[in-house]
């Protein structure tokens, strides 16, 4: 077997203060990293194509550093990871649906975010004309009485579009297949060229829960790339914000957890402390969701007084009534029966997927970029990880109880050491082309941004990596041998991103 | 439990009420929302919701609608299940092109009459991601509409102030679609 190459890796504190490059591999060198993440010495990152070239970015979780290889494919081709190592294959397949890149030795080569519907194929690669793709094959089951259930892409419920194919022997999912891609707005190409401020604006809105998550990470890779300091006082605003978006997610969606068990109070009472923060959130930063308020620099805007007075009167009322909501779950026999034992999800699974967020630290993966990568404002405040390994819809909920304690933990521990200061520096070009890397814990797990500018500071390559990337296969297995009515429940505790996912 | 239901038997909602004339914008608009539903639609009128493709944020403030605060069915408006149940569909996002024929089913779906109220920025003609190849526009793109509610993402407020408009414009005889 060939030897692993020597990537030039790069601990935490360092890579998002300075370009990053990649390390040029040769095919064989690549297929050895890709047998490495199988047996498990690294994490792999995310895996994108570039114009003539596959990259993917790994976590050397023991010394805390991150690299990035690329492996030349001119040739319309590079060695498949996912044959090796399973959580590169939707990305392989995303990949070569953009890019026209094939993955050789690829177990599964159905297309994945292309459904043959955007009039050219490769939009990124040579943008040939849509030439017509056969119906898309799912994956055969085959035993007695099998039945299948096909749900959307249209939900009953508010939520966003996706296909799931159920397979079920009775009552009890033998498979469940998911399908996506439905919400590609084809963000890469559209980044392609674009300037800082376009491509802030697009990485806002690329997933409209994580919109502050995104806006940082899309910042740190520029501010990366281009060696901008930032002000002390802008990364506690980022922060805060931050902050306030985890602290808004999970109180919604534990309330949605519950409402799924059918316990509608829980949602109710939850859903009164959900919408206090985004009113909270609103009076401190001009807009419920903050969208647009973390820009390439620092942020958009300050925090006056007032706005802080808010932002502790709002954490100071979560305090106060998130207790008895605790006690409430905690106390309810009926809702426990549903949540505990329900979708499972194993921790060597959870660990080989690199599962971020709340999936994996209910599966024991002790993992949260805040500590482990860190970066401004969280290098200055005192974190705890909450983990459990129950790998249970229970033990989801808990982590994000937990979160929600520590969430306000978090925002009184800045407040109380708001720096004062700018907000806001200029960046410039520096007239050569720059790759930038950036990472950032949104509520979800980890988000990943690379970015590569050209000499004028344009985009000339963004990719951005959601965690339910690595979540969403989790799902499809977490399912297996429960009933189908306990889909809803199992999916709601995964919360995974349409959008941030089909991009 | 019994805390939580007896709280709720005993304290007054949080539902913002108290319609006064010089009471503030949400109130009002709450007030004339409820009358014209009554007088229009016998109290009820059903929506139904397809994401064409958005990043999810219009997503969260209709859910906020049903929160307590604003407490939508207070107005007669429940989203329903199932398109065949539906008067009103409610679409947001620039519509993708691997959504649109999802869209256009769901529509065709319904019963007559029904309405269509585009919701946001990209609902309009794509928003930010207009120019794509994966976008086929704006939701007029590929069903007629009724009403556009403008915000990225509009809030609940905003929300029900669209949706007071759409039932007033049925009170003056619109057609339908």
């Amino acid at each position: 077997m060939t030897k692993l190459p020597d990537l030039t890796w790069t601990r935490s504190r360092d890579f998002r203060a300075a370009p990053f490059s990649a390390t040029p591999v040769r095919p064989s060198e690549w297929t050895a990293l890709a047998h490495a993440l199988s047996a498990g010495h690294f994490t792999l990152l995310s895996l994108w194509a570039e114009e003539g070239a596959a990259c993917m970015a790994l976590h050397d979780a023991d010394a805390r550093r991150v690299a990035v290889a690329r492996v030349d494919a001119a040739t319309g081709a590079f060695p498949s990871v996912g044959v090796h190592h399973a959580p590169a294959q939707r990305l392989e397949r995303a990949a070569a649906d953009l890019f026209g890149l094939t993955p050789e030795g690829a177990a599964d080569a159905r297309p994945w975010l292309d459904h043959g519907r955007w009039g050219i194929r490769h939009p990124l690669g040579g943008a040939s004309p849509d030439a017509a793709q056969p119906p898309y094959a799912f994956l055969p089951v085959e035993g007695d009485s099998l039945h299948q259930v096909p749900v959307g892409p249209v939900h009953a419920g508010i939520i966003e579009p996706g296909h799931f194919r159920f397979t079920a022997q009775g009552e009890t999912v033998v498979r469940l297949e998911e399908r996506l891609g439905y919400t590609h707005k084809g963000i890469d190409r559209l980044m392609r060229g674009a300037s800082l401020a376009r491509g802030a604006e697009l990485a806002g809105r690329t997933s409209g829960d994580s919109t502050v998550a995104y806006s940082v990470a899309f910042a740190q890779a520029v501010e990366a790339a281009l060696s901008v300091a930032v002000p002390r006082r802008a990364f506690a605003l980022r922060g805060l914000m931050a902050e306030l978006e985890r602290l808004a997610n999970h109180l919604g969606d534990i309330g949605g957890i519950c409402n799924d068990a059918a316990f509608a109070m829980m949602l109710a009472q939850t859903g009164i402390l959900r919408e206090n923060v985004l009113r909270a959130a609103h009076a401190a930063f001009g807009h419920r969701f903050m969208r647009d308020r973390v820009v390439p620099g620092g942020v958009a805007v300050d925090l006056d007084a007032e706005g802080e007075a808010v932002i502790k009167a709002l954490i100071a009322d979560i305090r106060d009534r998130f207790p008895s909501l605790v006690e409430l779950y905690d106390t309810t026999a009926s809702l426990m029966d549903r949540t505990v034992g329900t979708g499972h999800v194993a921790p060597d699974l959870a660990r080989r997927f690199g599962a971020g967020g709340y999936v994996g630290r209910a599966s024991g993966r002790d993992f949260d970029t805040r500590r482990d990568l860190r970066y401004a404002p969280y290098d200055m405040l005192r974190l705890e990880v909450p983990v459990r390994h129950e790998c249970d819809v229970n033990a989801r909920v808990w982590i994000r109880i937990r979160e929600v304690e520590h969430c306000c933990s978090l925002i009184t521990q800045m407040l109380n050491a708001l720096p004062t200061g700018p907000v806001l520096t200029e960046v410039a070009p520096v007239g050569e082309p720059r790759a930038g890397l950036g990472l950032v814990e949104g509520f979800r797990g980890d988000i990943l941004a690379w970015l590569a500018l050209d000499a004028e500071g344009r985009i000339n390559r963004c990719h951005m990596r959601d965690p339910s990337w690595f979540q969403w296969p989790l799902l499809e297995a977490a399912i297996e041998g429960n009933i189908i009515a306990d889909f809803p429940l199992c999916n709601k505790s995964f919360n995974c991103s349409y959008s941030g996912h089909d991009l | 439990m019994r805390r939580y239901l007896l709280e709720g038997l005993m304290r007054r909602p949080l539902t913002e009420t108290a319609p006064l004339p010089d009471a503030d914008a949400q109130d009002q608009l709450a007030a004339a929302f409820a009358r014209t539903v009554r007088t229009k639609l016998g109290r009820s009128l059903a929506i139904r919701h397809v994401d064409a493709g958005s990043c999810n944020g219009c997503e969260l403030e209709l859910q906020a609608l049903s929160n307590p605060f604003y407490d939508l069915e207070r107005f007669g408006l429940h989203f329903v299940a199932s398109p065949r149940h539906a008067d009103v569909l409610t679409v947001t996002g620039p519509v993708t092109h691997n959504m649109a024929e999802a869209l256009r089913r769901t529509y065709d779906a319904m019963p007559s009459p029904k309405w269509v109220i585009a919701i946001g920025d990209c609902a309009k003609c794509g928003g930010c991601f207009a120019d794509s190849y994966a976008v086929a526009g704006g939701v007029d793109a590929v069903v007629p509409v009724d009403l556009h509610i403008p915000g990225c993402a509009p809030d609940p407020t905003a929300l029900l102030k669209g949706m007071v408009a759409l039932v007033e414009r049925m009170g003056s005889g619109a057609e339908p679609n």
